[in-house]
């Protein structure tokens, strides 16, 4: 056990384990230290040096959190020596900063906008602006993300996520000195480099420098278009993160408000992205099933195991760029935004009776990459464009607000259908580990009969926030037809966050593991730390976003996919059969080895 | 490309394939291309298995690790205080005049190029300047015409 | 006052004694006996930041990590300082010799001199008495070896933990302080890294015992130093002189007659005006320096020597931190815009508060010690930043 060590904040004794930083030791005892290169999800930079504190007996200033505590330390937080210094340092950073703020897309949540005015910047203190002499560039190429480096305050947080994170180092830092930026490689558009969309830089970034393009206005003109039937789907974690951007505790499920504010709105029809999340599990559940039936009963060579997961678009583009030779071993299903496109244009018009060419899809996504990801030229099997806007959930925080809402206030109401009716199975697609889980449910009841041997369906090994996770199922007392798994051990892994997921691909790649089934989702915590989730996040916001999910999931009257009605309805109605011809046209998808570096 | 891909495979080869060899690496590709093209700092990426974005930000920070085209021969006026005070701005014109080329730029024949630099360590017999590695100092205009006539044999 | 007054030194550049002498005299003693007398001896760092050599010594041998390396920092870059290439182009070896020694005190068996891309011509003939060096080594059973690494001309890499970055293939930003070098260095290792002549004089010291060198200089400042000279001097040069002196002393000497200023330090150190040249002395009670001394004299505009020191400052800051990065370019824009008359006069009070916050906030010692030319020069050339 670490020892503790005591120290003096601005009179107070404070003691604290060993190891533990000015910063952290501050805010302990509730005192604020302003902060913007620092992240709790990040390492140590030490850049911004905004969160100088005095230090009795020091020549210099230390930044607060790259300063570990050491015996008999007093620190003074608020002194003039700290005012005028942090002052000075929010100054010189504006006056490299693009700081036209009523027109910035971050107005209102920019950090060093708030700093400025915590601090009381005012026009005729601050330094010369060197914003003229800078040729700043807009990147703005990407369908996900617009990288403007005139807001960029250089605190690397962008670097560092997508370093650490996400193992991606798609943004780097060039130059040095005066020129020193954030750049990818030669400068490309973030569109051409290996880029995953996954947005976790877009939710770290401090200030306009990195942030998702809006789909706001575009969004609006269709609903204000008499012409046009608007659909709408919400993923499985929008409900959980939601309320925070519209004044709600962390961890509170808004579904119920969240529909009633979409049909407030104006959408046509207020539909699930859970519903296309239960259609994904049988899809990719046979799909599992028949490869292991391939693999182990027809001795296929051209089967590919261990199955991936597809319904992460940050991973696809990974594994895209990174393991190109893998990319038969992820399951061809579409995501479930994509089904939903798919069956939006095509099932849903004809049971509606509406032109699909009058069809506007809109999706609300925890991600950035999801926007990509309806881009793709592949994404048009309804003959349309299947998903025409997607936007993130806090471009829909953004829409209530500007259509008057008090969310708050407002009552519950339930997804219209068809379309609209999900399972606990779906909810949970929202964490990392929800899909494995979910799977697992039909497919152990597909084989056996039986539901699977969990306490109240809970399979808690593929739960939580570790970054790889392992889970083993025995399967016993099989249905006839799947006799040959009987006795079998169905090996399977989850990971969340590119990083880990490079450690399991790695681990596949060199023989070490020998998995059936891998879920894979690119942002840490699953969808529910998604680059499109509100900001700011954390483990522990995280851990709340988690817990809401699985209690959304407990009190769900149908917690298995395959006991949908809605999923027996279509496939009754409209596909037929899992993996069949009509599936094929409509869920299922291929993908395109992209460049390395 | 092939020789890019051949010469950065060799120099991995030399040097070794973790981050410590990226410098050398980057510093062998200058002395065969004198300049760090982006083919070959895909390729750097690809032998060490590090991103690309992390090569160009290396080889960006530092002035010697070009990543625009260079000429044969780099010339690299130091413009640091005691060069500047004994006639730097006479050499660079000198140069100029020599090359028909502006600071920043390479001869149309890819042999010279004109850059100015920070403090060589010459500051006792400056003006100073580095033709690839090499030292020159205690610059005239006189001397610089016979230095560079003797590049221009080479 | 008279040209011998400044005490000239033979430590460095003396060939008296061979490096095998020398190594075999280190080798007799215990680790204990050559940190005392480093101790002894007063002996600081001479790159500039003053540390005393035999404590860094001390404190990496007393680390739990076994894995330890000797640096030999050859990465000179502040303008004004060239010394250290005079040191390697003429005695190798003791370069050599004192990391030797060093590693024989800390326990390393790896040393690398990371030398700066700008004196890349040394490096053939460096090698060569480098190989002579090994066999040497080799003679007298001494498990050591050195690699040299070049440099790619960044000034930052001179501060130390910018070094190590560079040295593992990484930009040149220098860490947050702690942990320090003694701690983890490179490769978050226990690492000592010295300036080419504290290795030198570690070196001889070992020679000759402490007393030699502790008699010369003064209290803060025991020893001699390498002085680089250069600017309005007939004599710019290299010379090894007694610590203590003042300005006036050194401008009796060096100067040209009409020396109106002197740079101690390099672009990063102080400038002295004429009026404070009897009062200040050079050395850690005064104005330390790690050997630059650039003269100015009156047909010289300071406004242009503190210019060209900002956009040598503002080109080589790693860029990373607020108060360097930004703080460089404001105060190069601010001198300009009082000379053009854009901003008042009275702008150079705040810009002199802001070199005060970045010496004070600033992550390394870059960023920190540009607030030295620029308040020594603003100070007390003021008219000449206006007018």
């Amino acid at each position: 056990m670490a020892k503790n060590i005591n120290i003096k904040i601005d009179g107070i004794t404070v003691s604290v384990p060993e190891g533990t930083t000015i910063l952290e030791a501050a805010r302990q005892l509730n005192i604020q230290i302003p902060t913007l290169c620092y992240h709790e999800d990040l390492c140590i930079a030490g850049n911004c040096r905004v969160c100088v504190v005095e230090l009795k007996g020091a020549r210099t200033l230390p930044a607060s959190c790259a300063m570990p505590v050491s015996e008999g330390m007093d620190v003074l937080t608020n002194t003039l020596k700290v005012r005028t210094a942090r002052k000075h340092i929010i100054e010189l950073l504006l006056s490299e900063h693009n700081a036209q703020c009523t027109t910035c897309y971050k107005n209102g949540k920019c950090e060093l906008q708030d700093l400025a005015s915590e601090y009381k910047i005012s026009n005729g203190e601050t330094f010369i602006d060197l914003v003229p002499s800078k040729n700043y560039q807009i990147d703005s190429y990407s369908p996900s993300i617009i990288k403007d480096d005139s807001k960029c305050i250089r605190c690397q947080r962008c670097v560092r996520t997508c370093e650490e994170l996400q193992h991606v180092s798609a943004l780097g830092v060039a130059y040095k000195g005066d020129k020193m930026k954030i750049s990818t490689f030669f400068e490309n558009p973030m569109f051409e480099v290996v880029c995953t969309n996954c947005g976790q830089c877009v939710n770290r970034c401090p200030t306009g420098a990195l942030i998702e393009r809006n789909y706001i206005d575009q969004v609006w003109d269709a609903i204000y278009d008499e012409n046009t039937h608007v659909v709408v789907q919400t993923a499985p974690a929008v409900r959980v993160a939601l309320g925070e951007d519209l004044g709600i505790e962390t961890g509170e499920i808004v579904t119920g408000k969240m529909v009633t504010a979409l049909k407030r709105l104006g959408f046509n029809s207020v539909l699930d992205t859970d519903f296309t999340a239960d259609l994904t599990i049988i899809e990719e559940g046979n799909e599992l099933l028949t490869r292991l039936k391939r693999a182990l009963v027809d001795k296929d060579p051209s089967v590919r195991l261990p199955m991936a997961t597809s319904c992460s678009p940050g991973w696809i583009k990974f594994i895209e760029h990174t393991y190109p030779e893998y990319l038969d071993n992820l399951s061809t299903c579409k995501s479930p935004q994509q089904m939903f496109g798919a069956l939006a244009k095509t099932y849903y018009a004809q049971k509606r009776k509406i032109d699909p060419a009058k069809i506007i899809s809109v999706s609300i996504m925890p991600c950035t990459a999801k926007k990509f990801e309806a881009d793709r030229p592949e994404m048009r099997s309804s003959g349309y464009k299947d998903v025409d806007f997607v936007l993130t959930t806090r471009e829909l925080a953004v829409m209530i607000k500007q259509a008057g809402l008090d969310f708050g206030k407002l009552p519950e109401s339930d997804f219209d259908s068809i379309m609209g009716q999900s399972t606990g199975a779906a909810v949970i697609f929202g964490a990392t580990g929800g899909v494995m889980e979910a799977a697992l449910r039909t497919a152990y009841e597909v084989v056996t009969g039986r539901e699977v041997p969990f306490d109240d369906l809970n399979i808690t090994p593929v739960r939580g926030m570790d970054g790889v996770r392992e889970a083993a199922v025995t399967i016993s007392g099989t249905k006839p037809e799947w006799s040959f798994l009987e006795g079998a051990t169905l090996k399977t892994v989850v990971a969340h966050g590119l990083v880990n997921a490079k450690k399991v691909m790695d681990s596949v790649r060199d023989g070490k593991a020998d998995y059936h089934f891998i879920e894979i989702m690119a942002c840490p915590g699953g969808c529910l730390g998604g680059g499109g989730q509100p900001v700011p996040t954390n483990k522990e916001i995280r851990e709340k976003r988690a817990k809401a999910i699985y209690q959304e999931d407990a009190g769900k009257p149908i917690r298995k996919s395959h006991e949908n009605p809605e999923i027996i309805g279509i496939y009754a109605e409209f596909l037929k059969e899992p993996l069949g011809h009509k599936s094929h046209e409509l869920l299922h998808t291929h993908y395109k080895a992209r460049q390395r570096y | 490309m092939p020789e890019i891909k051949d010469l950065v495979k060799g120099l991995a080869d030399t040097h070794g394939r973790t981050r410590e060899s990226l410098i050398p690496i980057l510093q062998g590709v200058i002395t065969h291309e004198n300049y760090i093209s982006d083919e070959a700092m895909t390729e750097i990426a690809r032998e060490l298995d590090i991103s690309a974005a992390q090569v160009y930000g290396t080889a960006t920070f530092y002035s010697f690790l070009d990543t625009q085209p260079r000429g044969k021969y780099v010339i690299r006026v130091c413009k640091t205080i005691t060069c500047a005070m004994k006639g730097k701005n006479l050499i660079i014109q000198e140069l100029e005049d020599l090359l028909k080329v502006k600071l920043g730029e390479t001869t149309p024949n890819r042999k010279f190029s004109l850059l100015e630099t920070n403090c060589l360590g010459w500051c006792h017999k400056g003006p100073a300047m580095l033709i690839n590695d090499e030292a020159y100092t205690e610059l005239t205009p006189e001397k610089v015409r016979e230095i560079i006539n003797e590049y221009i044999k080479k | 006052m008279s040209y011998t007054q400044l005490k000239r030194v033979d430590l460095i550049f003396d060939t008296e004694a061979t490096t095998k002498d020398i190594l075999q005299t280190a080798w007799s003693k215990t680790n204990e006996q050559i940190v005392n007398e480093l101790l002894e001896s007063g002996l600081k760092g001479r790159g500039g930041a003053g540390f005393p050599t035999a404590m860094k010594w001390k404190f990496t041998s007393e680390q739990a990590e076994k894995e330890r390396y000797v640096i030999c920092n050859a990465d000179e870059g502040e303008p004004g300082t060239f010394k250290d290439r005079e040191i390697l182009f003429k005695v190798p070896q003791k370069v050599f010799g004192g990391m030797a020694v060093c590693a024989k005190v800390i326990g390393a068996t790896q040393g690398f001199v990371y030398l700066r891309g700008e004196y890349r011509f040394l490096l053939k003939e460096l090698q060569k008495q480098l190989d002579d060096f090994h066999a040497i080594l080799k003679a007298l059973s001494i498990n050591f070896n050195i690699t040299i690494i070049m440099g790619s001309g960044a000034y930052i890499c001179g501060e130390e933990s910018a070094l190590f970055e560079s040295m593992e293939g990484k930009r040149g930003e220098p860490r947050n302080k702690p942990p320090y070098p003694t701690i983890a260095g490179f490769r978050s290792k226990p690492t000592v890294i010295n300036n080419v002549e504290t290795l030198v004089y570690a070196f001889m010291i070992t020679k000759h015992g402490a007393k030699k060198f502790k008699d010369l200089g003064t209290a803060d400042s025991r020893g001699s130093k390498v002085f680089s000279i250069s600017g309005d001097t007939p004599k710019a040069g290299i010379y090894e002189l007694e610590l203590g002196m003042t300005v006036d002393q050194f401008v009796e000497e060096f100067g040209d007659g009409d020396t109106k200023a002197v740079q101690v330090g390099g672009a990063s150190g102080f400038c002295v005006p004429r009026k404070k040249f009897k009062d200040t002395i050079i050395g850690f009670e005064g104005v330390p320096t790690g050997g630059s001394m650039m003269l100015f004299n009156s047909s010289r505009s300071m406004y242009n020597v503190l210019h060209n020191y900002l956009e040598f400052f503002e080109e080589e800051s790693c860029g990373q931190c607020t108060p360097c990065r930004v703080g460089c370019q404001q105060l190069i824009k601010g001198i300009e815009a009082v000379k053009k008359g854009e901003k008042h006069a009275v702008y150079l009070d705040q810009l002199m508060k802001l070199s005060q916050t970045m010496k004070i906030t600033a992550k390394c010692g870059l960023g920190q010690s540009v607030a030295n030319s620029f308040s020594s020069i603003v100070d007390n050339f003021k008219e000449e930043m206006i007018y």
